[in-house]
């Protein structure tokens, strides 16, 4: 009869979702696979060293993962959890994004000053580009006509041509750039500064600074509210902002350049994923080691989700 | 603050559009200075202590003035043990008002003191005397080194987190240690806790064969205490000093846990990546002289930056404004206090192995900036250079 019973409840739970976020666990080098629907660590999956940038192949076929110790970009089945193979990464890559032909990796390499682009078909650095001094943040233009590389050191992001894969602007940010993203249907770049504590808005036609986001967290001093990653809700209306180790996200209006909440999470939180209804937001929590769930539309965490030792980045897999 | 955000926009759009190069030359001057012998040779000082983290102060800001369009160039003058390094100070004075100065505190004092030094920026890198942040500031000097009292100070607030409320002192005789110890004196009283105990080291004896004879029974008359301090800053006998105490009690200070402004066992903040990159410019770790010395060149690269000038009055306003910040790999933003042109920072504790804790400690606050918590409050500093 329980058996009975079950079965129903099942049935309702399953067609939910059915979905996974993906986390590396920079110091465990493992990635926590997370099940949306029951919020729990399902799978735990091995990795190179310090694995930190991970992004899904658009059929959900493949992942990348950045494994920064290793030198190296593993691509991974994310059926079986088997490494396929490695990919040339330059030195030491941090954080990557995958151009909207599927194809080109664009890898910023931290150690080295350097964007690398890799053909993840023929296995081949297609190019390399010299940026700034510590390279992390990557963004591409939805059309795929603009590659954006922010360098920590030099403050600065790098605008990559990906025609001639070479750099036409370079715009000043406020201080150790993290972070960037490409909103309001890619006329405005959106770039965290982590030192700066700010996020900056440009406008992508002219590369103009647009606006200039401040953040103020009561009872945390400002030099402790340092912005790293921000997602954008569908609408792009919305954007929310790990702000590090003062321990918040904020939630920006994205239009008005207003913060509007700001919601306690983990300790030290970095980067973040969405479900697929984009209705719960998933943060990694570095210093705490645990992943903070989000409801979205009650803008209120409502979990926290043991992982390995300092999560980093987050996926979704549909 | 939404118009100060408009004026910085346009000052990073001038920036950027100027296509003018701006030229950036740096002169690193060391006097070099005698070391006493100390009884082991563990750890030799390399030659290289301070130079070699302006050298990557500088590839820093070549990246980043490449991009923009200004020219870094670093000149190393090195002035031998006993020389005059005024003369190399005038020469270099006439090639450029940016200096980064590795000398003892009269030379730097005597340097800045020069008619050519008016209007000049000078970074001292070397000296953790307080007194050059106080009565004996100057206009023109700035400090990227962290004074004695900052160090102890962060200890200090370690101790008192830790409930270690009394504390017993050995301290050595070169001045250096002496001054260390008063800091440690005046930080103890500072944060309410107890010196119960002080006896000096004056042994002539080698340590290496006879630590565990002599220290158990030097250490037995400093009778009862939760935390031995240990002010030898040119570590000639306070690495023989831990586990051979009377009591069983940790050590701090010079040895043991160690508050310093750069170890090599920083790894967090992004520290990883400069420990390397210095790792593979220099071949050695990276040192508290070889920090200071990056973090000046790297505060003069970032307001030249953001500012689009070489001029040294447009320079030191900039750092002096609440506008500076250097992202130092400490966890948050560095900046100049404006009464006395010391860079406030964050004090790593450290043990050989590990970062222990980081000051300022949660929980001391301060009515600016925790970070003020650390060394010379603007009401203690008897500066008056800068206005």
């Amino acid at each position: 009869m329980k058996q009975l019973l079950l079965i129903p409840a099942l049935l309702l739970a399953a067609p939910l979702q059915a979905a996974e976020i993906w986390v590396t666990n920079e110091k465990d080098d493992t990635i926590s696979v997370i099940d949306i629907d029951s919020l729990e660590v399902i799978r735990t999956i091995e990795t190179g060293e310090r694995p930190r940038g991970i992004t899904f192949s658009r059929d959900y076929s493949r992942v990348y993962i950045c494994a920064s110790d290793s030198d190296t970009v593993q691509v991974m089945d994310p059926e079986t959890g088997q490494i396929l193979h490695d990919l040339p990464s330059g030195e030491d890559p941090e954080q990557f994004v995958l151009h909207p032909n599927d194809r080109h990796l664009y890898i910023a390499n931290e150690d080295d000053a350097v964007t690398t682009v890799v053909d993840t078909e023929t296995r081949k650095v297609i190019a390399q580009i010299n940026v700034g001094i510590e390279p992390e943040g990557m963004a591409v233009s939805p059309d795929g006509s603009i590659v954006i590389t922010t360098s920590e050191t030099t403050n600065m992001a790098h605008w990559i041509d990906t025609e001639t894969r070479t750099i036409v602007a370079n715009t000043l940010v406020d201080s150790r750039p993290r972070h960037a993203e490409f909103a309001a249907q890619a006329s405005e770049l959106w770039v965290s500064s982590e030192i700066g504590g700010t996020l900056t808005v440009f406008d992508v036609a002219t590369q103009a600074e647009k606006a200039k986001i401040e953040f103020a967290v009561k009872g945390v001093h400002p030099d402790r509210v340092q912005p790293v990653g921000f997602e954008f809700t569908e609408d792009e209306e919305t954007v929310f902002v790990a702000l590090g180790p003062s321990n918040h996200v904020a939630v920006v209006n994205a239009r008005t350049f207003e913060v509007e909440d700001y919601i306690l999470v983990g300790r030290r939180v970095w980067h973040m994923a969405f479900s697929p209804d984009k209705s719960l937001l998933f943060t990694t929590n570095g210093v705490s080691g645990d992943v903070t769930v989000i409801d979205v539309a009650r803008r209120e965490a409502i979990k926290s989700i043991k992982v390995g030792r300092f999560p980093w980045g987050a996926a979704l897999r549909p | 603050m939404r118009r100060l955000c408009l004026y910085i926009l346009g000052l990073i759009l001038a920036a950027g559009a100027a296509p003018a190069g701006v030229d950036v030359p740096v002169i690193y001057l060391k006097q070099q200075v005698d070391r006493p012998p100390t009884l082991s040779n563990l750890d030799p000082v390399p030659r290289d202590e301070g130079e070699s983290g302006a050298r990557l102060g500088l590839a820093d800001n070549q990246t980043t003035g490449g991009f923009l369009g200004h020219d870094y160039k670093l000149e190393t003058v090195i002035v031998p043990a006993g020389g005059d390094p005024i003369p190399a100070a005038r020469d270099a004075l006439a090639q450029t008002p940016f200096l980064i100065l590795d000398a003892p505190a009269a030379t730097l004092l005597a340097i800045a003191d020069l008619p050519q030094a008016q209007g000049a920026i000078l970074f001292n890198t070397s000296s953790a005397a307080t007194a050059l942040r106080s009565a004996e500031c100057r206009a023109n000097l700035l400090h990227t080194l962290p004074t004695h009292q900052m160090r102890s100070d962060a200890l200090m607030q370690f101790a008192r987190a830790r409930r270690w409320d009394t504390l017993a002192l050995i301290a050595g005789t070169h001045p250096g240690d002496i001054a260390f110890a008063e800091a440690l004196r005046a930080s103890a009283a500072k944060f309410g806790l107890r010196l119960s105990a002080e006896k000096t080291w004056a042994f002539d004896a080698d340590m290496r064969r006879n630590a565990t004879q002599e220290v158990p029974l030097f250490t037995q008359e400093l009778g009862k205490y939760d935390l031995l301090l240990i002010a030898d800053e040119l570590h000639d006998f306070g690495r023989y000093i831990p586990f051979n105490t009377w009591l069983p009690r940790p050590v701090a200070g010079s040895e043991g846990l160690v508050p310093a402004g750069w170890a090599p066992v920083v790894e967090q903040w992004g520290a990883a990546q400069l420990q390397s990159r210095f790792r593979d410019l220099a071949g050695r770790d990276m040192r508290p002289r070889d920090y200071a010395a990056w973090a000046a060149i790297r505060s003069l690269g970032e307001a030249v930056t953001r500012t689009g000038t070489a001029d040294p009055a447009a320079i030191r306003a900039y750092l002096l404004s609440d506008r500076f910040e250097l992202a130092g790999f400490k966890g948050r933003p560095l900046s100049f206090r404006h009464w006395n042109g010391q860079l406030r920072q964050p004090i790593p504790l450290v043990t050989p192995r590990a970062m222990a804790a980081q000051a300022p400690l949660d929980g001391y606050l301060h009515q600016r900036t925790e970070l003020d918590t650390l060394g010379l409050d603007a009401p203690e500093s008897a500066c008056t250079a800068f206005p």
